[in-house]
């Protein structure tokens, strides 16, 4: 499958997403704790523009009353109707069986090792010093 | 049996909704501690009655014609429920729940005072005289540390096989000061029995106080869903995780719908209620039971049908024949349209699976 270049690492500062467009697809490229993780921009339950949404933590609680914080930045939820999905695996908090937003592998790649390989960079101008993010689809 | 005809119970079915009604409040007196019997006496209330607004006896629908005794409320007489129920229909047990105005007045001592009471009552004029019968223990709903208290001084009569409370009370059901009503029925693995029924503390509808009785008894549907959510929201399940709870008259048709709308609402909003892992119906499932009258079935039986499958479970259902309640003649109380095999789950292993103290 070819790979596609898709932004320079740093644009795309930890706890933030940046949505790229790749053979026609928009695809929500998300830094998490500088681990790249890649979702379609589009939810599972009704097509809305998913990563536009709010990145958020997972609230967890063993009991009524007991309340915990966990994951921060590792959810994003929908601008529609606020269903919440695993930024690292796709699937939703509500249905995670049957309910998951596609992934697309993601990578970062070396600028130097770029300019030798095949890829596709249509919109990104590589240079050998910096990193890049690199989508396969 | 041709499930297509509404049919008696099979021999040894177990009743789950039975009323068991006070004749006049002076049958309590003796079943009084001697402060409370005087104060009862001082103020005349024995001359009282406190019957609920919810089943006034007069209305046709709280007693069938011909289980109305001639000279005494519907419900209030040992030989006639023995002879149109116990006897009539083979019952192996049936649950007595008794719905007064004592459980809802104001003054939580004094609703203490008549609950522990009618336990007596119960206990010495009904359970010790017929083998068959079982109880709910009857608590000032209000308050729910003397609740607790009663429990506690019940419990040790096996005789009792849940906690009585109402659909609708001062709070939603699920809200913490009310916890320690399911503390105290846990430890003792009872059920908490919820039937239909107002302390009209407000409207029975949400849109405010209807003119008729059809507004007030259907309402009821809205009261159970409204406790219904609120146990499930609060985290009652989570916290108590062996809890049962029983709809009592709550009809069952409704549910499908309420469900759905909570499941669905769940989805966007779960991170305000943290404590919710999976979707409410699940939990629906796992903890709570409705009793079979008044089964507010669709029309046909293919709708019949669907709404069983729309139920999700097999062992939701619990057989009740709401006596003296007048929702089925002659022996039909089981409706049109169950099959053979849910016939027997409804009517005897779902009580027997929902009430560990009929197991022993």
């Amino acid at each position: 499958m070819p790979r596609h270049v898709v932004a320079r690492v740093d644009e795309i500062p930890a706890g933030t997403c940046k949505i790229v467009t790749v053979r026609g697809r928009e695809i929500g490229i998300f830094n998490v704790k500088d681990s790249f993780y890649g979702l379609i921009n589009r939810c599972p339950h009704q097509g809305a523009p998913l990563c536009e949404g709010a990145i958020v933590s997972r609230l967890v609680s063993s009991l009524p009353g007991e309340y915990g914080l966990s994951r921060p930045g590792e959810m994003i939820r929908c601008p529609w109707h606020c269903w919440e999905f695993d930024i690292t695996t796709g699937k939703s908090l509500c249905d995670p069986n049957s309910m998951q937003a596609r992934m697309f592998n993601v990578e970062v790649e070396p600028g130097k090792d770029l300019v030798e390989g095949p890829f596709v960079a249509e919109a990104v101008e590589v240079s050998v010093e910096d990193r890049y993010v690199v989508v396969t689809m | 049996m041709d499930s297509a005809t509404p049919a008696p119970p099979p021999a040894g079915a177990i009743d789950c909704d039975v009323h068991i009604n006070l004749p006049s409040t002076r049958v309590l007196l003796p079943h009084f501690d001697p402060y409370w019997r005087e104060h009862i006496t001082r103020r005349g209330l024995e001359r009282e009655s406190l019957d609920t607004t919810s089943f006034p006896a007069n209305a046709p629908i709280n007693g069938r014609p011909d289980w109305r005794p001639d000279n005494a409320p519907p419900g209030s007489l040992l030989p006639a429920l023995q002879s149109h129920i116990l006897d009539h229909f083979q019952l192996r047990h049936a649950i007595g729940n008794v719905l007064n105005g004592a459980q809802v007045i104001f003054s939580e001592d004094l609703s203490a005072a008549y609950c522990r009471a009618i336990n007596n009552w119960l206990q010495k004029e009904w359970l010790d005289r017929d083998p068959r019968l079982r109880a709910s223990i009857v608590v000032p709903v209000h308050s729910a540390e003397l609740a607790a208290e009663e429990i506690h001084r019940m419990a040790g009569d096996t005789r009792f096989v849940q906690v009585l409370m109402l659909s609708m009370a001062e709070l939603p059901l699920g809200r913490r000061q009310t916890w320690p009503i399911y503390k105290a029925a846990t430890e003792y693995d009872l059920p908490i029995g919820i039937h239909a029924g107002s302390s009209y503390r407000h409207p029975p509808s949400a849109g405010g106080w209807g003119s008729y009785y059809l507004e007030d008894y259907v309402s009821h549907a809205q009261g159970f869903a409204a406790s219904m959510n609120s146990l499930v929201a609060e985290g009652v399940f989570q916290k108590f995780p062996t809890l049962k709870v029983v709809l009592m008259e709550s009809g069952v048709s409704w549910l499908p719908a309420a469900l759905w709308r909570l499941d669905k609402t769940w989805r966007g909003v779960r991170a305000e209620t943290p404590w919710l892992e999976v979707l409410p119906t699940e939990i629906v499932r796992q903890h709570i039971r409705l009793t079979l009258q008044p089964f507010d079935a669709p029309p046909t039986e293919p709708q019949l049908i669907t709404l069983l499958e729309q139920l999700g479970s097999d062992e939701l259902l619990l057989f009740s024949t709401d006596y003296p309640h007048w929702h089925f003649d002659g022996d039909e109380a089981l409706p049109a349209g169950l099959p053979d095999a849910l016939r027997q789950k409804i009517c005897i292993d779902n009580p027997l699976a929902t009430y560990p103290r009929l197991r022993t």
